[in-house]
């Protein structure tokens, strides 16, 4: 049951992004120096901390929704399903340290960020 | 050791809502929680009601949400459930009073799909003959004892009333994939319709309520994919 619920929450946490992503790619028809400062605010703390959700939701709903393909279509796939969702979460674990690791260390370095924050 | 049950109750002529009623008895760890239910009904209150058929995990009867859980009262023992026990009526179904559930509705789907074997050969006189193996294709089926904890335990139908179900699934699989049976091509159009196996989300919640240990979401699985192959041999 968690897999799946999991599953549901991390797909509508990803499709709010995608509204959010929408309206920050659509800055740029207000031409380069309003896309540029409303895309910086992807380089302050709290959307940096906020991204980690993000990250976590879009490799947990990619991994198990490879999962959900083995339980539809391969004929074993129902009975190793357990195993396959100690394999999606493990693989999800080693995917987000790393990310999240680039993603949040320019936090506690200022300056090295590669989008600085103009002020 | 003595042992706390923590019952939904409900009566439609007396209660506008349900409520819940905590009972303490004494209980040995082996006793199975029907008999703390039995217990309670006949030294305590006479009026709690519930189903109990055999008591031998055979009939069905007495599905119920055990901690939380679909399970037979029983097949559950009390060492297995702890000293303090919550006891509902299963979710996905009209309460009728206290931890009797309409099962009307389930028996309607459970019909839907004909758990019957349909043939239009001529009848061959002798046996219908089948083999080990053939025999052994829908074993897991034949294993069902309709008592709902599967149906009851699933979101998809706490969410939609009107979808068949897994227990229908289940009964429907033992005779689409019985080399006797000619009924395939009708059951597998059945299920294929809206309200049927394609509101199964692979939850697995049925699976871990069946008492029969029957893998319920792979038999699902299973007619799912003879509907998209349109082959029962597929698997």
């Amino acid at each position: 049951m968690w897999s799946w619920l999991l599953h549901r929450v991390t797909g509508l946490a990803v499709l709010l992004f995608l509204l959010v992503h929408i309206v920050d790619i659509g800055l740029l028809s207000f031409g380069p120096d309003v896309y540029n400062e409303g895309i910086a605010l992807f380089s302050t703390g709290i959307v940096r901390v906020i991204s980690l959700g993000l990250i976590a939701s879009v490799l947990y709903h990619a991994f198990n929704g490879v999962r959900i393909i083995l339980i539809d279509f391969w004929p074993r796939g129902a009975r190793y399903q357990g195993i396959m969702f100690a394999v999606v979460m493990i693989i999800t674990i080693l995917c987000f340290l790393p990310m999240a690791y680039f993603v949040v260390a320019p936090i506690f370095q200022p300056g090295t960020s590669a989008v600085a924050l103009p002020m | 050791m003595k042992v706390t049950l923590r019952i939904k109750r409900f009566d439609p002529d007396k209660d506008a809502k349900p409520y819940w009623a905590e009972y303490t008895v004494e209980a040995s760890p082996v006793d199975r929680l029907l008999d703390a239910l039995n217990t309670i009904k006949w030294t305590i209150d006479g009026t709690l009601t519930f189903r109990r058929s055999c008591a031998h995990g055979v009939c069905g009867s007495d599905a119920m949400r055990i901690n939380g859980r679909n399970r037979l009262a029983c097949k559950v023992l009390i060492r297995d459930v702890g000293e303090k026990v919550t006891v509902e009526p299963m979710l996905g179904f009209p309460v009728i009073k206290d931890l009797v559930v309409d099962m009307d509705p389930f028996f309607r789907k459970y019909e839907s799909v004909k758990p019957y074997l349909i043939t239009y050969d001529n009848e061959p006189g002798t046996e219908r003959l089948q083999s080990p193996e053939e025999r052994a294709r829908y074993d897991e089926g034949t294993k069902c004892i309709l008592c709902g904890a599967c149906t009851g335990s699933c979101p998809s139908i706490w969410g939609n009333p009107d979808w068949v179900g897994p227990a229908a699934i289940v009964n429907a699989h033992r005779f689409i994939f019985d080399s006797r049976d000619q009924g395939t091509a009708e059951r597998l159009a059945i299920l294929g319709q809206r309200n049927g196996v394609w509101r199964c989300r692979t939850i697995f919640n049925c699976s871990d309520a069946c008492p029969r240990g029957i893998p319920v979401t792979d038999l699902i699985e299973q007619v799912k994919r003879a509907i998209v192959y349109g082959d029962r041999n597929i698997d």
